[in-house]
């Protein structure tokens, strides 16, 4: 995706902050000298955990970790870290997907639970879109909460585009329909529908949320092309049932991974990745209109088990 | 996985064929299950190694009481031991000798302050003080427009505007908190990082002005291993009084209570329960605890049940449910006891198998309101119809919906409502199993749903 290009770098040094507050305990785990015993297991396991990974996937990763010890391909603690990347690079390769946005007008979804950073991420995307010369539209659907339009509408007159809304407390499906037809009439390229935040376990916010689905289905033939949950990296296991909830009732292209300037690993993606086969998309570094970049295996691996 | 870590636990104990006494030995593994438990639950790790270690101290040489097995003994040992380091209820926020009272709210972006802020002036609000709110987030598009809206539904005063640095809005609340003999004063900032200094520079230059009585960092229950450290970063940088943990009205199992809690040694103070003003709730370690066990809040379910529900009445349905008998009146009953027990959701989300029984809650929503047109309709039915529903077709439908002055729909509604109850019904006997294990550690009286 060219309008991401050359902001790589800054995704990497927001990984690396995280990596210094933990400060190195991978490099006293994984000394080279030390040997393999089940106090480096147990620290290992930890580690992966401490990132939020989960133990059963850490536990996973550690007894596949002794068995390459058995079959002797691994025989000093420092091979262990190439080992780990690996582990997690596979873990996450099968669903390296980026946006896929060519149809016109392409629906974009932004769905998650309270306060993950959905509004914020439409916003930057709307605004790396239109660096790369598209015409984006945004829809104010998240009708319920208190100033919500209005945090929308003033990113949207931050980076000049339009902001399709209506009245607080209007049925958000009215605003979807209102904005699908200014996308089709104006030709845009791109609409991106903020909604509300939702507890996945609250059923009759889903059921709204299928019905933003249907309304969106029925006006555009294909769309949404992408619905996005967003997720923040804090988020621990409970990360997990969102996923999976959000994309049983809506039906998921993928996940954005915000928050990530923090010191949080967001290590509940590798799990949602692993299991549920949905790929992380994007993710969010910071608060301003570019902290957005696309999802880049290599670099999340690195901040999970860092090159020596 | 956790439907039961007391059955889990007990099968390696009988594997063990251990009895008697618990010993370093036979814990071990009934160990590993609980760290894991508490790891599922997202207790932060460090926590989790302290935990175990002090439950191991606890446990060991323990005599196995005579009403429970060891399983159930481990158990009721890790569930006093979160309870105990929770920490007490109830923590108040204790009004100041020179009013106002100012009250700051802390957190990480999007933990839900602003909220928070709202639910606190309505709490002061209710107990017959006059709040008023700083809207000290100068950063976040519309943030002020938020606390001004919440501040307007709840008729209590918003102070800030555009222009003014967060520091210059908290000096003029004071101001005016002064000047208009309103306390407390409820200070909302905005989202920050616990390694953005900069920010925490902001936020310590406020306290040091202001001088805040209570510092409430904000966590939400969703937080995975780095609860621990936001909490001790914002302790350490800014200095915390209590916490609040938002968005418990999910299904996290909230072991970032604990690990915020460990870090800080601060008291969990308020419990944010939704997204309305009116969701605040006091905390209860017990319940919480139970939840990171993954219990389901049975405890509480135990104390609501115990309180409301008709002794009698309940052990007749539970015959009922055992032998399928189960008939709209005791239905109607049925709803009247879960009314007096709380909404029906909050019920649900505390059993265990809440999860499994996703959707059922949605459309019993409306039963509190409905609970008057239900009597209607039920006694507008024929004995026979109301034994056997199965025959109210559409015409006789019609026939009880004009004798109770409703609508074909509402009768509707209560058939289809009538009709989920009872499939929950047999969901939830599926577990008399499992409960009843748990029950004999708690000492859960004849509760009908789950022991059904
Ligand atoms: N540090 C950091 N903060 C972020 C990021 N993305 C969003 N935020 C902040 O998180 C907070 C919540 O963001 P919103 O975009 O309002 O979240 P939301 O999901 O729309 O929230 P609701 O609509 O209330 O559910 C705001 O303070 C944002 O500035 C990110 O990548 N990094
Ligand atoms: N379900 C649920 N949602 C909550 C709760 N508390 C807050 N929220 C929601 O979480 C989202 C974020 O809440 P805010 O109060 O805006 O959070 P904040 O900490 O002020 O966010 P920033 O100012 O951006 O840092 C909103 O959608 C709130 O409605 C809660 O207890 N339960
Ligand atoms: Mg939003
Ligand atoms: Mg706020």
């Amino acid at each position: 995706m060219k309008f991401f290009s050359g902001l790589r770098d800054k995704l990497r040094e927001g990984l690396r902050r995280s990596q210094e507050y933990l400060g190195g305990s991978l490099d006293t785990v994984l000394a080279d000298e030390r040997p393999i015993d089940d106090a480096l297991w147990e620290e290992l396991e930890e580690l992966l955990i401490a990132a939020d990974l989960g133990a059963p996937l850490a536990v996973d990763f550690v007894n596949r970790g002794r068995e390459e010890v058995v079959f002797g391909t691994v025989t000093r603690a420092g091979q262990l870290r190439p080992l780990f990347r690996r582990f997690l690079a596979d873990a996450l390769a099968p669903v390296d997907r980026p946006l896929v946005l060519d149809a016109r007008p392409s629906v974009v979804l932004m769905l998650g639970v309270n306060g993950s950073g959905k509004t914020t991420t439409c916003a930057k995307l709307a605004a790396a879109l239109k660096r790369d010369g598209r015409h984006v539209i945004l829809a104010a659907a998240d009708t319920f909460r208190a100033a919500a339009i209005e945090q929308l509408e003033a990113w949207g007159q931050r980076v000049d585009v339009e902001v399709v809304r209506q009245a607080a407390g209007s049925d958000p499906a009215a605003v979807v329909f209102d904005a699908l037809k200014a996308a089709t009439a104006r030709g845009a390229d791109v609409l991106i529908v903020d909604t509300a935040g939702r507890l996945h376990t609250k059923s009759n916010l889903m059921d709204e949320l299928a019905k933003l689905r249907r309304v969106i289905e029925r006006q555009v033939p294909g769309a949404p092309h992408e619905s996005l949950m967003v997720l923040d990296a804090p988020t621990g296991q409970n990360g997990f049932a969102q996923a999976r909830t959000f994309n049983e009732a809506i039906g998921l292209t993928g996940v954005v991974l915000t928050k990530l300037d923090g010191t949080a690993k967001g290590g509940i993606a590798v799990r949602i990745v692993r299991e549920l086969r949905l790929p992380v998309k994007l993710v969010g570094v910071g608060e301003k209109i570019d902290d957005l970049q696309p999802f880049d295996a290599a670099a999340f691996v690195d901040a999970l088990v860092p090159e020596p | 996985m956790f439907d039961s870590l007391s059955s889990r636990l007990q099968t390696i104990f009988d594997r063990l064929g251990g009895r008697g006494r618990l010993t370093e030995d036979n814990i071990q593994e009934a160990l590993r299950e609980v760290r894991l438990a508490l790891l599922e639950a997202d207790v932060n790790f460090k926590v989790v190694r302290v935990f175990i270690e002090r439950v191991r101290e606890k446990a060991v040489g323990q005599d196995v009481l005579r009403s429970l097995t060891p399983g159930q003994q481990v158990v009721k040992v890790v569930h006093d031991e979160l309870v105990e380091l929770l920490g007490g209820s109830g923590h108040r926020l204790a009004a100041a000798a020179h009013p106002p009272t100012v009250v700051m709210l802390v957190g990480l972006q999007g933990s839900g302050k602003t909220t928070s802020a709202a639910k606190l002036a309505r709490h002061f609000a209710r107990q017959g003080q006059h709040p008023i709110l700083a809207a000290a987030d100068t950063y976040r598009p519309a943030a002020m427009e938020q606390l001004r809206t919440l501040g307007a539904q709840l008729d209590v005063p918003v102070v800030g505007a555009a222009g003014q640095t967060p520091l210059a809005i908290c000096r003029a609340a004071r101001d005016e908190a002064a000047a208009r003999g309103l306390t407390p004063l409820i200070l909302d900032t905005a989202g920050r990082l616990h390694i953005d200094e900069a920010m925490l520079d902001e936020v310590r230059a406020i306290k040091r002005e202001l001088a805040p009585h209570h510092v409430l960092l904000v966590v939400d229950a969703m937080t995975g291993q780095d609860a621990v450290g936001v909490a001790d970063k914002f302790n350490q940088a800014v200095g915390i009084d209590a916490v609040v943990l938002t968005k418990m009205d999910g299904d996290s199992r909230g072991g970032a209570a604990l690990s915020v809690r460990h870090v800080t040694g601060r008291p969990i103070a308020f419990v944010g329960v939704g997204e309305k003003a009116e969701a605040l709730e006091p905390f209860h370690p017990d319940r919480v605890a139970s939840r990171i066990l993954g219990m389901g809040d049975v405890l509480s379910l135990v104390e609501k049940a115990q309180q409301s529900v008709d002794q009698e009445k309940a052990q007749e349905l539970v015959r009922k449910l055992r032998e399928d008998a189960f008939t709209l009146e005791d239905f109607r009953d049925q709803l009247r006891q879960l009314r007096q027990m709380g909404p029906l959701d909050q019920i649900m989300g505390m059993l265990p198998l809440g999860k499994m029984l996703r959707g059922a809650p949605a459309e019993l929503e409306g039963e509190q309101a409905d609970l008057g047109r239900f009597d209607a309709i039920i006694a507008s039915m024929t004995p026979g119809e109301r034994r056997a529903p199965e025959v109210i077709n559409g015409s006789r439908r019609q026939r009880i919906a004009r004798g109770s002055g409703t609508t074909v729909q509402d009768v509707n509604r209560l058939l289809k409502q009538y009709a989920q109850l009872r499939k929950m019904m047999k969901q939830l006997k599926g577990m008399e199993g499992r409960l009843g294990k748990l029950g004999k550690l708690g000492g859960l009286p004849g509760f009908p749903m789950p022991r059904g």
